[in-house]
């Protein structure tokens, strides 16, 4: 046994178990706010990057102003791929809705290749320090920083749906679409900002990877990672998207190490969530916390 | 979907056959052979002149053997209302069990092909399982979660594919003579084209294909009318297999070569884009999407190369980026049938039959 690796790769599995749960969380926003499964989620995190990159080594930003202008590209696209392309699928039957996601992530992973092309590009150097001293283990800054913001998102997404008002009016529509309306929310600007939302911070997600592993096309992967984690948290809870990402996370991590020690089959990391999805779903098909759903005639 | 045709005055249906019946009127039985006809002439060579050139001919190949795979994959999401995301797996897998069973038990690749499809069927069927439990999304994510293990497989099992190096398939032979050439090979892929055309339109004239239906139009009342939807689930799941595996087949005698890369996510979507855009629960839909996926790239590069030929086309974002522009084009006609045509180029067949039959007075 080695346990020095095995420690490190279950540090890195929390961190990276940390992201995966932010994009599930904005994976479910979307699917219980509209009842759209975006299969788009990972191309948010390919385009977020993508531009945050541009932004710094095109026009030489500072990292902040940046990252700030990431944000609001991120906001005016969700909003935009919601009004042009979604709306009009309101009420179409499942295959057609998903359908519709996976051609925009067909379209915009190719459209992302044509204008960065296929290499890994670094980013520019954010952090002045490389590594710090965290619990007596080195430790990448970055890591700290993608550990905190995905604490500070989860934190923000709670305040926001329990305190806001336009957190109400979300958990309002997922609730019951009709009787919110009915209410007087907006059901249409409601599904614009859960569209917004999930955007925003799926970006955010993908500049921290960006920042860690350099950005290229193996982002928008991370949008088909997440499928695990949403289906063992249940896929209309936040609660279990977060537990379900951290662990999937821990969990390939652990695959990587057995495989290393003893197994030597090589991508086991890959492939392993999904022998874990395919098992849930043949036991136990509403996930940990998603409610399950009755059928009456 | 089905079920929508304009009757030309006159033209009544007094029997259940009569209206199940795969030509409506004469005419279309004529025109049905016409373009057989069509398909068989067309790569015979006169001398120095040819019907059609060698580069159609190798598309008309590949259309044939991918129409059988979307023609498959039609018969599940189509008209059984399953999701899979996984038919490029079983495309795979019947081109690798094809070659497998050539290669290892010296078995004809004329036997070979159809106990390809055989066996990959009882695979479609292992992975159709959770179907019997989930349904719509969760389905749709189980088959993406097959999609990915089938393709490790194929990766790992060194026996079954070769690994990384892939497989090589013999050409397909009868009665000692090969089959090898473009030209001659056309037939076989036509002649299990049309049989598994005819096999399919027959199939939802049957008992089994009413049930499919059945199941995809309102599950409750399927079953309440005494039709067992885990059955029929699982065994949509084995059909659309077994035309994968067909295809796969085909394919992989027509290459001579597979690889392990090929049978990629993308694959699986492009043959869902093909039923989208030909139109789903429709037999020859199937087709016409196939086409449409196939000559869409095809036409992207010949009006490429017809831009770069010029002075201001002649920029590496257009030479550089065409096959990223194939890809996104791809994308972009499956979002925008869905939104503009959900029903597909089939619908729009027959808007365009149903407006020629009543010209001028089309009201």
């Amino acid at each position: 046994m080695n346990w020095d690796l095995l420690i490190q790769l279950l540090m890195n599995g929390l961190i990276i178990g940390c992201l995966y749960g932010v994009v599930a969380m904005c994976f479910v926003l979307i699917y219980k706010s509209t009842q759209i499964v975006n299969f788009a989620q990972g191309e948010f995190l390919l385009i977020g990057a993508w531009v945050c990159w541009w932004f710094l080594t095109t026009w030489e930003l500072p990292f902040i102003v940046g990252f700030l202008f990431t944000l609001g590209f991120m906001t005016v696209f969700g909003i935009a791929l919601q009004v042009i392309v979604l709306r009009p699928m309101i009420g179409e039957p499942i295959i057609s809705v998903i359908m519709v996601t996976i051609g925009l992530s067909l379209f915009f992973q190719a459209s992302m290749k044509w204008m960065f092309g296929v290499n890994v590009q670094p980013f520019p150097r954010v952090f002045d320090t490389q590594t710090v001293e965290f619990l007596g283990f080195q430790v990448q800054t970055a890591y700290i920083m993608s550990l905190v913001i995905s604490l500070f998102i989860m934190v923000g997404f709670a305040w926001f749906f329990k305190t806001s008002k336009h957190g109400l009016a979300m958990r309002a529509t997922a609730f019951d679409q009709q009787v919110a309306q009915s209410l007087g929310i907006s059901v249409k600007n409601v599904f614009a900002m859960a569209w917004a939302i999930s955007a925003v911070v799926s970006a955010v997600a993908g500049v921290v990877i960006g920042i860690v592993n350099g950005v290229s096309d193996t982002l928008a992967f991370i949008g088909i990672k997440v499928f695990p984690a949403v289906i063992l948290g249940g896929l209309d809870s936040i609660i279990g998207a977060i537990v379900g990402g951290i662990i999937i996370g821990l969990l390939e991590n652990f695959a990587e190490f057995t495989d290393s020690q003893w197994f030597h089959v090589g991508n086991l990391y890959t492939i392993a969530p999904f022998y874990v999805l395919v098992i849930i779903l043949m036991i136990k098909p509403y996930g940990l916390f998603g409610t399950k759903d009755i059928e009456r005639v | 979907m089905a079920g929508y045709n304009m009757m030309r005055c006159g033209e009544f249906r007094t029997t259940y056959e009569k209206d199940t019946t795969i030509f409506p009127t004469p005419m279309s039985k004529k025109f049905a052979l016409l373009g057989v006809l069509l398909c068989v002439v067309a790569p015979l060579q006169f001398g120095e002149f040819s019907l059609v050139s060698p580069t159609i001919l190798t598309l008309m190949i590949q259309i044939g053997y991918l129409s059988i795979g979307a023609l498959g994959l039609n018969i599940l999401v189509g008209f059984t209302g399953q999701i899979s995301l996984g038919h490029a797996a079983f495309f795979g897998f019947g081109a690798f069990a094809s070659a497998w069973m050539n290669n290892d038990f010296s078995i004809p690749v004329f036997f070979s092909i159809p106990l390809a499809g055989v066996l990959t069927m009882a695979i479609g069927m292992l992975f159709g399982m959770p179907a019997a439990r989930i349904k719509g999304l969760y389905l749709a994510i189980a088959t993406l979660a097959s999609q990915f293990i089938l393709e490790d497989f194929f990766a790992r099992a060194d026996w079954f594919t070769g690994g990384s190096a892939g497989a090589l398939a013999n050409p397909f032979e009868l009665f000692g003579f090969q089959l090898s050439g473009d030209r001659s090979y056309y037939y076989v892929v036509l002649f299990y084209m049309i049989a598994m055309y005819i096999l399919a339109a027959n199939l939802m004239r049957s008992r089994d294909g009413r049930a499919f239906v059945a199941v995809r139009d309102h599950y409750l009342s399927a079953e309440v009318m005494g039709i067992n939807l885990t059955w029929y689930r699982v065994l949509s799941f084995g059909i659309s297999s077994f035309y994968a595996g067909i295809a796969g087949a085909l394919f992989a005698h027509y290459l001579q070569y597979v690889s392990v890369e090929s049978f990629n996510l993308f694959l699986s979507i492009q043959f869902i884009g093909m039923i989208i855009i030909g139109g789903l629960g429709s037999v020859m839909g199937s087709l016409m999407g196939t086409a449409f996926m196939v000559l869409l790239p095809e036409v992207m590069q010949g009006a490429a190369g017809m831009i770069t030929s010029t002075d201001w086309g002649n920029i590496p974002a257009i030479t550089e980026g065409i096959n990223f522009m194939k890809e996104m084009v791809i994308g972009l006609a499956i979002v925008l049938f869905l939104i503009f045509e959900p029903d597909g180029l089939a619908h729009r067949w027959r808007m365009i039959k149903a407006y020629w039959k009543l010209y001028p007075f089309s009201y």
